[in-house]
């Protein structure tokens, strides 16, 4: 069923890890206060939201380059050596006929990891301009981007197993490699940029137009 | 009269009588505000349980063995961590400790703790603690990707050498649906509620 929505202003907050509502007095709205129920301590937004957000975003894009570039493992296989980064392993399942893997792999590691920064950079521009635009749409926006983003963590596991499994000396060995190293910080600085980021935000400035 | 807040737009709302079973949307934004499930405890408890079993067999055996020219590599779990560890990427060794190891058994021995002595009207103290991390543990849980990996991971290697299955592929394979149940018929609303009565 759907639920009536109480009028916009009244002094409510929500605990983020009990989800439990409370009524804040309005002498204590600046004060720091423990949720009644779980003792989590309560914000009415996150706190600097959008400025842990953009530094977040800003280290991930500074990684992303020697991510994309660098190779994140070397495979040598009777004497040859041959490096793999992100995209060449994409192409190497491409060429192999597998298809719907190719496809997984290659919306993880590829496609995830920059919507991500374009998406949630987006969204922090559109809060700073007090966009009214689609509050709806930019909430599925960020909704797809918090939980679509973990699966860019397939790369890092492969390479994982495949050093794992492979160390037979020349004949057939695995190394990990500094792509890999970047790659991993992108998805964890990604992680983190959208956890500190508040969907509410978007509803705030509909909210201060509606008064 | 209970208040139940939008965790997506924020409106908050009076709480509407939603029967079990049955879920709550919201008027603003069309967010599932909350969903009621019937018999949360006892099945997110058996889940928990049945997955707590499947993760010790996941941990202690093989679920990869790699065979080359008369060669057998085997690879468990904490193998993958070390050999990272080995070749000096503590970074990313650590990383796949704490997403397939560290949170995924946080997260059941979370919900053992805190479900079982609801479930058995134990008494216990520190369930109102607990409880309140599980949310940010499971973002950090990460098998059902590491499954998709060991796919890739296996195409890769095919045409290389020959790849034999472990018994912890398939405990893993069942883990990650048990895990993932476990979470869904969890209602944690009402579980705050049996802590609140206890503590």
């Amino acid at each position: 069923m759907t639920a009536s929505v109480l009028p916009a202003g009244m002094a409510h907050a929500q605990c983020h890890a009990c989800s439990l509502v409370m009524t804040i007095p309005e002498e204590a709205r600046e004060s720091r206060l423990g949720c009644s129920r779980c003792g989590t301590v309560v914000h009415r937004r996150k706190p600097n939201s959008l400025s842990r957000t953009m530094a977040l975003l800003l280290a991930a894009v500074i990684c992303y380059v020697p991510a994309n570039v660098y190779p994140i493992m070397a495979i040598t296989s009777f004497g040859k050596v041959q490096s793999d980064t992100i995209f060449s392993g994409v192409i190497y399942l491409f060429v192999h006929g597998m298809w719907p893997l190719a496809l997984i792999v290659f919306v993880a590691s590829i496609i995830v990891p920059t919507m991500k920064l374009v998406g949630l950079t987006a969204l922090v521009i559109s809060i700073r301009r007090r966009s009214q635009w689609r509050p709806q749409e930019r909430s599925r926006l960020y909704r797809i981007i918090a939980t679509v983003g973990r699966w860019s963590m397939v790369d890092i596991y492969v390479v994982t197993i495949l050093v794992a499994l492979v160390h037979l000396g020349s004949i057939a060995s695995v190394e990990a490699q500094t792509g890999a190293f970047f790659f991993g910080a992108v998805v964890v600085l990604t992680l983190l940029a959208a956890q500190s980021f508040d969907p509410r935000l978007i509803w705030d400035s509909i909210e201060d137009n509606d008064e | 009269m209970r208040l139940v807040g939008c965790h997506e737009c924020d409106a908050v709302v009076e709480e509407p009588f939603v029967p079990d079973g049955g879920s709550a949307i919201c008027g603003r934004c069309g967010g599932t505000l909350f969903r009621r499930q019937r018999q949360t405890v006892e099945i997110t408890l058996a889940l928990s349980i049945s997955g707590a079993i499947l993760f010790v067999v996941a941990n202690v055996y093989p679920f990869l063995a790699f065979e080359l020219q008369g060669q057998v590599a085997q690879t468990t779990l904490r193998s993958g961590v070390s050999a990272l560890w080995g070749q000096g990427q503590y970074a990313v060794a650590g990383l796949v400790l704490v997403t397939t190891i560290l949170a995924p058994a946080c997260q059941l021995a979370l919900l053992l703790f805190v479900l079982a002595p609801i479930q058995f009207k134990w008494r216990s103290r520190g369930g109102i603690r607990v409880f309140r991390w599980l949310g940010r543990i499971r973002a950090w849980s990460m098998m059902e990707v590491f499954l998709i990996g060991i796919l890739v991971a296996l195409v890769k290697l095919s045409d290389m050498a020959d790849i034999v299955p472990g018994l912890a592929l398939w405990a893993f394979a069942l883990l990650i649906p048990i895990l993932a149940g476990a979470l869904v018929f969890l209602d944690a609303e009402l579980v705050w509620r049996e802590l609140e009565a206890v503590e």
